[in-house]
């Protein structure tokens, strides 16, 4: 296969087949969640499942002082990398003509050197991440396998991507493909492990808050 | 597999809901939970780390709620629940864990990690692998109606002296009351100026109250052991002396866990809502306070503080009442760092001052309670859980602190004009 079938390989059928796996394992995924049901609360309540579930969904991004200042390296390398992804898949401009190719509409996109310099905080976020889950006592030792697979394959994209931008090392096609092939790598695992925090964050997030709010407290 | 296994795994299945899927599918692994947990912060061991806990409870939802975890169970590659890791876990889930909620209220992806701890102690105990002690108290709970072993003849006793003291009479079983108060074995037997207070208070605010000699106990042990069947027929036997003495109201004492037990877990326990009200005695004197029913004599000079029980108020809701009450007799309070819902426990919640098993951790933990304490230098601490009460006692002659204890309702009914 010439450098320039497998770029299209990845940008055709490879991509196809990653999004259908990426949204049918959401659905699968929600759907397991979802079925299993929960058993409506019979005691009287005090206060509102609903607005204490909403209210817990946005206010679970912002801990505590005190909370704060015993976890302020997870906090904020978590924060730093988490926007930067943000940042780099959906407010980079090749992206957004990608997105508009398939949803049909677009969005403003941030100044490129923003985006490049942003891809290096946000890389050099995730290697902080490592080295502590490698170094801090309660991280190595609830660390997972799957916790390491899941770090490669976030890092991967940005790393391939920051290469196929600046043309390190291998021609461009060839760059090009292997940052597509990675982000598919993402997407196809994504469903399927702790990834998925991704889109239950909110939900877990509501049913804690429902749980407290219920009870009248503001979780 | 043993049957008892085979129980234990059942009783896991049987906790696997769509809150416990979504929470288990939310995990990161971010340690956050930890920082949030005194069983960790003071100890330093990566074991007490709170979702770390609940490793039982995650294997069965991922062997047997997940796609990808059936797959690989066919395989032989999901981790398995057996004897090994049940009997491993026993001390995790019972000694170093108090169910006091902190690490849920900590969590970034909003997992209810005490939640998930009280739902795998249902397994445990249904395999066998709870402390003896708990165990016993267990078993004292349903057949002497009271985890501490008293009857009513103890409880008649006390009355009897309460009544000499004060002239007061203490009415048991009067049907019609409007208020049906419960006890605590703890109080009954180490707090009857509890009861004291309890009858000064409510003769002053000239309400109808009265005690059942059918079901006096307000503890649960079935809730902190982790046995839904056994804590549902401790909650029913309430509910009948509730329904036979027609009270609009039963009150839940200065006890943590029984306030959550009654209030919050009982009518889910036996499966349809209550005909009357369950309200903490903190909240039906705050009533008495709104409707002008407490007239108070003089303030309390020294420097006040408020411990917060778990149940009570991060789990339970009643966190604003206790610093009104306080504000009625005292102006000189002052707030623990962290205090209120983010407050941290005692250390011997869920069941800790139970297990004897857990006597040096429990006391090692209570740092975490001196350091706050050492923050804001009060001369006396409010508390209104007799459990939180006896341990913190426990806590301040193990670190040479001389902090009197005492209890909100007890100060709030000296303080009666």
């Amino acid at each position: 296969m010439s450098e320039i079938e497998f770029l299209n390989w990845v940008r055709g059928p490879g991509f196809q087949i990653a999004v259908i796996i990426f949204i049918a394992g959401i659905i699968i995924r929600f759907a397991e969640i979802l079925m299993l049901g929960r058993k409506a609360n019979l005691a009287e309540p005090k206060g509102s499942e609903m607005s204490g579930g909403l209210h817990t969904i946005v206010s679970r991004s912002f801990p505590d002082k005190s909370t704060f200042q015993r976890s302020t390296f997870t906090v904020v390398a978590g924060y730093l990398f988490h926007i930067g992804l943000f940042v780099t898949i959906f407010l980079f401009a090749p992206h957004i003509l990608m997105f508009k190719d398939i949803f049909g509409f677009g969005w403003p996109s941030l100044p490129t050197p923003v985006v490049d310099a942003m891809a290096v905080v946000t890389i050099i976020a995730l290697l902080a991440v490592l080295a502590h889950r490698m170094s801090d006592t309660v991280l190595k030792f609830i660390t997972t396998k799957e916790d390491y697979l899941v770090w490669m394959l976030t890092i991967l994209p940005l790393v391939t991507g920051y290469m196929a931008f600046h043309r390190i090392g291998m021609t461009a096609p060839t760059l090009l493909a292997l940052h597509i092939l990675s982000v598919e790598l993402l997407l196809v695992v994504f469903p399927f492990t702790k990834l998925m925090h991704g889109f239950t964050f909110a939900l877990s997030r509501w049913y804690n808050g429902a749980i407290s709010g219920y009870r009248g407290v503001q979780s | 597999m043993s049957a008892s296994l085979e129980k234990g795994i059942n009783a896991l299945k049987e906790q696997v809901d769509s809150t416990v899927a979504s929470f288990f599918s939310s995990c990161v692994h971010c340690g956050m939970c930890a920082d949030a947990c005194l069983f960790y912060t003071e100890t330093g061991c990566p074991t007490a780390t709170p979702i770390h806990k609940v490793e039982p409870l995650r294997r069965i939802w991922k062997s047997e709620y997940t796609l990808l975890g059936r797959v690989g169970k066919m395989f032989g590659l999901t981790a398995k629940v057996d004897d090994e890791l049940l009997s491993k876990w026993e001390t995790k889930v019972y000694d170093h864990c108090t169910l006091c909620g902190r690490c849920s209220m900590v969590c970034p992806m909003g997992i209810d990690i005490a939640l998930l701890i009280q739902k795998t102690r249902e397994g445990m105990a249904a395999a066998g692998y709870a402390p003896e002690s708990l165990i016993g108290a267990t078993k004292r709970a349903v057949t002497i109606g009271s985890p501490m072993g008293v009857k009513l003849p103890a409880l008649m006793a006390q009355i009897k002296h309460v009544e000499n003291d004060t002239g007061l009479t203490i009415p048991m079983d009067v049907v019609g009351a409007e208020y049906m108060l419960l006890l605590s074995s703890m109080e009954i037997m180490n707090f009857p100026e509890f009861i004291e207070a309890i009858a000064k208070i409510f003769t002053k605010a000239d309400v109808s109250w009265t005690i059942s000699s059918e079901a006096f106990e307000a503890t649960n042990s079935g809730i902190q052991i982790g046995v839904a069947d056994i804590a549902a027929e401790l909650v029913q036997r309430i509910v009948d002396a509730a329904e036979k003495l027609k009270v609009k109201t039963v009150i839940s004492p200065e006890c943590g866990h029984a306030y959550m037990a009654i209030r919050w877990e009982g009518p889910n326990l036996i499966g349809k809502p209550f005909s009357f009200k369950v309200r903490h005695i903190l909240e039906i004197l705050d009533e008495f306070r709104q409707d002008g029913r407490l007239k108070i004599n003089g303030k309390e000079e020294q420097r006040l503080t408020y411990h917060d029980p778990c149940q009570i108020s991060r789990r339970g809701g009643v966190i604003e009442q206790p610093r009104n009450l306080i504000d009625m007799f005292s102006d000189n309070f002052v707030e623990m760092p962290d205090a209120g819902k983010m407050n941290w426990c005692c250390g011997a919640g869920g069941g800790v001052s139970t297990n004897e098993r857990a006597d040096k951790v429990r006391l090692k933990v209570f740092q975490r309670k001196k350091d706050q304490l050492d923050e804001i230098k009060p001369d006396a601490i409010i508390s209104a859980c007799s459990n939180c009460r006896i341990h913190l006692e426990d806590g301040l002659e193990e670190y040479n602190m001389d902090i009197p204890l005492m209890s909100l309702t007890e100060t709030l009914a000296e303080h009666l004009e």
